[in-house]
């Protein structure tokens, strides 16, 4: 069997560059993380005509050699080291037609590796509206490479692309431009110093900081046969690099390339107009949240409440099938309704990351970012922390690795320690679930009254997040400078393909790595709430069925329910529940609610499946987490637990509380150091008992 | 005085001039602006700041401070 062609993806940003991964591998990809980060790395196979195929490793965008970023320096460490198993034989430049002088000077950088490098150019299909012409042929001889024209949303010239990374072996390994002539007598003491290494390689070692695998930076730098140059001198001569492959670049465009102005017709500025306007821009923005809230909790309501019941259903014909015992209890009681916590959130998280990809495919986030810079910078932050704020909606996860592309280290770290208090979609079935039980379900004006409430809960996280930004600029005394550029890329209709990909990586990532942990922490539940110390425990029907000897008026159900009842209370998970009810009493809450939180400290969404697993343990009835949570009394109080006071106070105590320790993990891996992560998780729950102490004390 | 980038009104454009290079990010001069590359104001947000230009056929934002380095002659 012949070998697998290694094949690189690369590209600028909003190029199209997932577009064309997409096309050539379909759902034959998988995203996984470069070892020991946490960038996404993505790749797939790809079936290429005459039975070979391909393995194509889809690179972050860059907008050259010069990592400024994280993601950035896995391009440049792959393309560095020869004797990485992923290193290209073939090296697939992904450009935008529009953009193609910019997009040049990576592919002019990649070629000077000596790597055979095809040059993509996506979005042909919108050439002609942009009275754009190009001199293919005459373009190949310039840059002496294989030139494609490709359409990844209509779908052409894929076949031509596979047809080129074939015959990668024909394509010249020439490179475009000689970089050594910035500096001719520093090049040449490097070129005698290491002979056997490629120049551009070594100035890449040179200048930038990032780990190599077989060139040794200090070698090169302890060399006695030159001077290394100061950090002004490198950055000079790069800048002099740059303008050298600007001139390189436009000479070859003004051969090969024309633009009739006078035949484009422009939908940008006129869109521009209104989405970036002073007022307008602000009222859309606002529009757009408005809707897309109101349109999860509606959507979602649906599959939610038949998961639930399914699951209720599943649990209790597991029960009725199987031979009683403790392990049908075990998947009854413990798995089913484990896993119901789960499958639970899908609907709410496919929603969310179908909107969150469309505002990104269609390029509206960056005019987002342009609109908000100015504000967010008033509380420390940048116009770039809007997209991790509104992607903590989704996950803090992917949202602290979204701060990468924030150029201030005081800006990156201050949205990083906030991002935590937008709603996660974590905090969302919590939210549900007590919105449900206590915030009527009426309209006002129009509007739902539980859709507003959870409006308020994703505009407070918002507010507080933005809050404790102003507070943290002011405390936190950090050398800033901004280096804010930020591209506006053109207005795209957003591809299904793109999207549909994008809602399924995320949930399935959802699905089966948290999912994990609930399902693990659902059945230690369900043994510390099935199993209890001493006599009390075992001997608990004895017990009951005294006290009740007398009142002869109680029927043999309501006898069964008490004993399951003084059985839970006397299990360890009772016993260790009860132990911390002094300390939640005042917030309203009784040591099972007690026992949910602590729990969530693992990860907020176990909270449901935590009621869940309590609540069923001993319940023979086919009924929902909703109606065995509205039963529940409060054992202080009296009167129904879930009252508008408590309810609150929750809502508040999940909208603040630093209850996930895979978001601690991945900020301590952002920050590198435990001091954030420490800080966030004292700091937010205090911060959250108090507010939900006040709360109920106010209102119950 | 001289004309910086953050001189110009919505629509105007201007041919780049210098600029003062250790202040300037290098993704800025990546991003195609360099000395003679022609840019246009295209949009600004409140306060002016930031802004939306089309630098050299690359549509950027920056922040005014940045713009304020950038000096540039207008085209009338």
């Amino acid at each position: 069997m012949a070998k697998q062609i290694n094949v690189a993806l690369i590209g600028n940003p909003n190029t199209g560059k997932t577009s064309v991964f997409n096309q050539l591998t379909g759902l034959n990809q998988k995203v996984g993380n470069y070892p020991g980060i946490t960038v996404e790395k993505k790749e797939g196979i790809c079936k290429l005509p005459r039975g070979l195929k391909a393995h194509i490793l889809d690179l972050p965008g860059t907008y050259s050699l010069n990592a400024s970023s994280l993601d950035e320096n896995v391009v440049i460490e792959l393309l560095l080291n020869k004797s990485d198993k992923d290193y290209p034989d073939v090296a697939v430049v992904v450009s935008d037609v529009e953009n193609l002088k910019r997009n040049l000077l990576l592919f002019t950088q990649i070629k000077d590796l000596g790597i055979p490098t095809i040059l993509v150019i996506n979005m042909a299909d919108r050439m002609e509206r942009k009275g754009i012409s190009l001199d293919v042929d005459l373009l190949e001889e310039r840059l002496k490479t294989k030139v494609t024209l490709v359409s990844a949303r209509k779908n052409t010239g894929i076949d031509e692309l596979k047809e080129a990374i074939i015959n990668y072996r024909h394509i010249s390994d020439e490179p475009c431009v000689n970089a050594s002539i910035i500096a001719p007598e520093y090049f040449d003491r490097l070129r005698k110093a290491f002979p056997n290494q490629s120049l551009y390689k070594l100035w890449l070692v040179i200048t930038q900081d990032v780990n190599f695998g077989n060139i040794n930076r200090n070698e090169i730098s302890s060399s006695e046969l030159f001077e290394t140059k100061s950090h002004t001198e490198l950055k000079k001569l790069q800048h002099k690099e740059t303008i050298l492959r600007y001139q390189f670049i436009n000479g070859v465009l003004k051969e090969t390339m024309k633009v009739d102005a006078s035949s484009a017709k422009d939908l940008r500025s006129r869109l521009d107009r209104v989405l970036t306007h002073k007022v307008w821009g602000y009222a859309i923005f606002f529009g757009i949240l408005l809707l897309i809230f109101q349109a999860i909790y509606s959507w979602s309501s649906y599959p939610m409440d038949l998961i639930d019941e399914t699951f209720a259903f599943l649990s209790e014909w597991i029960k009725t099938t199987l031979p009683a015992g403790a392990f049908t209890n075990l998947i009854a009681e413990g798995i089913i309704p484990g896993l119901g916590g789960i499958v639970i959130f899908i609907p709410q998280i496919a929603f969310l990351f179908f909107f969150i990809s469309i505002l990104e495919e269609t390029g509206y986030m960056s005019r987002v970012v342009f609109l908000m810079d100015r504000i967010m910078r008033k509380f420390g932050l940048s116009g770039k922390s809007v997209v991790p704020l509104v992607s903590g909606t989704a996950c803090a996860i992917p949202a602290v690795m979204a701060t990468r592309n924030i150029e201030s280290w005081k800006e990156r770290l201050i949205t990083i320690l906030v991002v935590p208090f937008t709603t996660c979609s974590a905090r969302l079935p919590v939210y549900l679930i007590i919105i449900a039980l206590v915030i009527p379900d009426r309209a006002v004006w129009g509007f739902n009254l539980q859709g507003l409430t959870l409006m308020l809960l994703y505009l407070l996280g918002f507010g507080v997040a933005i809050g404790s930004a102003w507070i943290l600029n002011l405390i936190l005394n950090i050398k800033n400078r901004s280096h804010f550029v930020i591209e506006m890329p053109n207005y795209k209709l957003p591809m299904g393909k793109n999207i549909a990909i994008n809602v399924v990586e995320k949930t399935k990532s959802f699905v089966f790595g948290a999912g994990k942990i609930i399902l693990a922490i659902s059945i230690i539940l369900w043994v510390l709430a099935s199993y209890g110390p001493g006599d009390n425990f075992n001997n608990a029907s004895e017990i009951v069925s005294e006290q009740y000897d007398e009142q002869s008026n109680i029927t043999e159900d309501e006898l069964d329910e008490e004993i399951a009842s003084f059985k839970l209370k006397n299990s360890y998970i009772g016993i260790m529940g009860r132990g911390i009810e002094p300390v939640v009493a005042p917030l309203g809450y009784d040591w099972k609610i007690g026992i949910a939180i602590i729990s969530s400290f693992a990860a907020r969404e176990v909270f449901v499946g935590t009621l869940a697993t309590i609540y069923s343990v001993g319940s023979d009835e086919e009924e929902t987490i909703k109606n065995r949570m509205a039963a529940e009394i409060n054992p202080i109080l009296g009167g129904p637990l879930f009252t508008f006071a408590s309810g609150v106070s929750l809502l508040l105590f999940y909208a603040f509380a630093m209850q996930c320790m895979s978001t601690l993990a991945i900020v301590k891996k952002e920050t590198n150091t435990w001091k954030w992560p420490v800080l966030q998780l004292v700091v937010m729950t205090l911060f959250a008992y108090f507010v939900a102490l006040a709360a109920f004390q106010l209102l119950k | 005085m001289k004309l910086t980038l953050a001189d110009l009104k919505r629509g105007e454009r201007g041919i780049i001039k210098d600029f003062s290079e250790e202040n300037i990010p290098l993704k800025l001069l990546e991003m195609g602006c360099l000395p003679g590359n022609e840019v246009q104001m295209l949009q600004m947000a409140p306060f002016r700041d930031p802004m939306y230009l089309n630098i050299n056929g690359s549509h950027l934002a920056i922040r005014k401070e940045i713009a304020l380095l950038i000096e540039i002659d207008l085209i009338s």
